[in-house]
């Protein structure tokens, strides 16, 4: 069974939803990132969204943006990435890491090479932005023989015909972007959210996480009434862009710690 | 006529194009393709968009025999195909005026775009205010000090012009930018893009409403020389004003078809925008195609004088046509292409833009070592009038 599957395995036992922090790799240091990996398994994260960054964000609002480009600024690319993740490994066997991007640095990387390495490193899931399922047979297959999990994402314009190929390929669990916009907006409508999980709950099984404009425990405990996980990404970068350097590991633990009281309240 | 079908049913030419967007913006590109596979064989639409490109564009442009250039240089003949006499002064218009009658179609009150040089955004602009449709144009803040004609233009016309600070500040992060407005507003919102790239259907659609260039040169040339040209050459940033020009072409084997990027200061210098000269494969911007890009598959940032040209990727169709060996992709430098601005200036009153000029400095290369009844067609897609305070800056003037 994958790391994933086990994760939300357990958290049903527990009668508690998953909480997934974002942040992006190499933001605000390299060496920060695995303590910050470790430091958000303490305060209660179930899986780790690690951002890779990427020079043409597009589908990510000026927060996130800002974050790319302080660990493009250290040079951080997908292989020190990789290595990262298998430092955080040597410590913790159980919690999964999903890694968030565009498909560019995959290509760049090559997908055999890519899968292969993630593999090795531990990676558990992909969550490409930019590669709907129709473009990415290629891309699936590399990950399926490397037991890495595609996470795909679903959003309010997905009509019923795209929710069942998104169903088709994905494992995992699936993201269901919370509002038509970039990450980071501030036009989260709750009721819509709930009215349309439950939809997609026919034509899904897997779990659906939640994300996009999520800013407060409150708002993440509301989301997580109705979904499996709930998903947190601008409001983390922002504590990282304005915690002082030696404090960000710290500052970034507590507001994470919010997030898991509120939801488990 | 034509040598091929492409692209395939999800836009793919061969393995370039396609669409490589985030879920949100899928839907609305199924309905685009939708709306356009409808209008593009629409006896109604294509009148309309015919019509106003008669009568609103002022088509079809002359081709025009620049003798004393020709002479100077001695050895081909060099006709202009004259995309720089169209209303607001550039090949851009076509598309823009085709993409809002869909628009139109569509229900669509508001339109966004991109633009390099501003010559998209002003044809954006005038298209919007002439249909009474709101227009957001993105820039990069570069962009906007280089070509503050434009930007004053787009604003007399009734837009909004909206500065973006985000990466290199040029026409690929006014791309990520009108991207980002797109997936916030897709239920109101038009995108025109001003070039052959992105998701499918753009690069296709924008190819078939600018091919009206290609398919006038046709008629054109044999009126005025008695035969077909032995080679058209267009400048290449995006690439619309080529794959317009080439198109109609490409069946006709017997024509060389040259594509002329920007070699900024030198290819061997990095710092240029040629990434069918000097780039890989990757995808950006909705479609997979031909990127400057390090080796951890970050997109590089690109030099030139010319902002239209300014840009990483270039049209899917574009890549194909590269490897598949139909059109040829060369590249000149900022000093070639300045020095062509000022022999056509010079020998036949005419200010192209810096865009064009690559292709005019392609052809100033290889016409002295042609025969004088060769013929080289060159695509003068826009005029030079918005390039006058970045020509004047190099020549140590201040306007």
């Amino acid at each position: 069974m994958s790391r994933i599957e086990t994760t939300f395995q357990q958290l049903k036992r527990q009668g508690k939803k998953a909480l997934i922090p974002f942040f992006t790799a190499g933001d605000p240091s390299p060496e920060l990132t695995v303590p910050m990996m470790h430091a958000l398994v303490a305060a209660g994260a179930d899986i780790i969204e690690l951002g890779v960054p990427f020079s043409d964000p597009m589908a990510d609002g000026p927060t996130i943006q800002r974050s790319s480009e302080r660990a493009l600024a250290h040079k951080v690319g997908l292989k020190d990435i990789l290595g990262m993740v298998k430092q955080f490994r040597q410590d913790n066997a159980a919690t999964p890491v999903v890694l968030m991007g565009y498909a560019n640095p995959i290509e760049a990387m090559g997908y055999e090479k890519f899968a292969s390495q993630a593999q090795a490193a531990g990676v558990d899931g992909v969550l490409t932005v930019d590669y709907p399922p129709e473009e990415c047979g290629e891309f699936l297959a590399c990950l399926a023989q490397h037991a890495l999990d595609p996470i795909f994402l679903l959003s309010p314009t997905s009509v019923d015909a795209r929710v069942a190929v998104v169903a088709k390929a994905a494992r995992g669990f699936v993201y269901y972007v919370s509002l038509k916009g970039v990450t980071g907006a501030a036009n989260l409508d709750l009721s819509a959210v709930k009215t349309r999980l439950l939809k997609l709950r026919k034509q899904i099984s897997l779990p659906i996480g939640v994300g996009f404009g999520i800013r407060d425990g409150a708002m993440a405990k509301a989301m997580a009434e109705f979904s499996d996980a709930v998903v947190v990404g601008s409001r983390i970068v922002q504590e990282i862009e304005s915690a002082p350097a030696d404090q960000v590991v710290a500052r970034v633990g507590v507001l994470v710690k919010s997030f898991r009281s509120a939801m488990d309240s | 006529m034509q040598f091929y079908d492409l692209p395939d049913a999800r836009g793919h030419f061969g393995t370039y194009g396609g669409i490589f967007v985030a879920e949100t913006l899928m839907q609305a590109l199924e309905e685009l393709k939708l709306a356009y596979e409808h209008y593009r064989f629409d006896p109604e639409f294509q009148a309309e968009f015919t019509s106003d490109l008669k009568h609103y564009v002022g088509r079809a442009s002359p081709v025009y025999y620049a003798k004393r250039w020709s002479e100077h240089l001695g050895g081909a003949r060099i006709y202009l195909k004259r995309e720089d006499l169209n209303h607001t002064g550039a090949h851009k218009i076509n598309n823009t005026i085709g993409q809002a009658l869909l628009a139109k179609r569509m229900g669509k009150k508001r339109v966004i775009a991109e633009t390099g040089a501003g010559q998209h955004g002003v044809a954006t602009a005038t298209v919007a205010a002439r249909l009474g449709m709101e227009c957001v144009v993105y820039m990069g803040s570069e962009d906007v000090k280089r070509q503050s004609p434009n930007v004053f233009r787009m604003k007399m016309l009734g837009a909004t012009v909206v500065p973006v600070e985000s990466g290199s500040k040029t026409l690929k992060d006014a791309l990520n930018e009108a991207m980002r407005d797109w997936v916030t507003n897709v239920d109101s919102t038009f995108y025109i893009i001003g070039t052959v790239a992105g998701p499918h259907p753009y690069p296709m659609m924008v190819r078939d409403f600018q091919s009206v260039i290609g398919h006038e040169a046709m008629t054109q040339m044999p009126e005025l020389t008695g035969r077909q040209p032995d080679a058209i050459i267009a400048c290449v940033g995006g690439g619309s004003n080529a794959m317009g020009i080439f198109y109609p072409y490409l069946g006709a084997k017997e024509v060389r078809l040259i594509g002329v990027e920007a070699a900024g200061l030198g290819l061997a210098t990095g710092k240029h925008a040629a990434p069918l000269n000097a780039g890989t494969p990757g995808v950006l911007h909705g479609n997979r195609t031909y990127l400057m890009q390090d080796e951890n598959g970050q997109i590089i940032e690109t030099h030139s004088i010319s902002a239209g040209l300014d840009y990483p990727g270039v049209g899917p169709e574009h890549a194909w046509l590269k490897d598949s060996g139909r059109a040829e992709y060369v590249a000149v430098t900022d000093q070639e292409a300045l020095e062509a601005f000022h022999n056509l200036c010079r020998f036949e009153g005419i200010i192209p833009a810096l865009e064009s000029s690559h292709a005019l400095a392609y052809a100033a290369q290889i016409a002295p070592s042609m025969d004088r009844d060769q013929i080289l067609l060159v695509n003068l897609s826009g005029r030079g009038d918005k390039d006058i305070n970045t020509v004047a800056s190099l020549s140590g003037i201040t306007l």
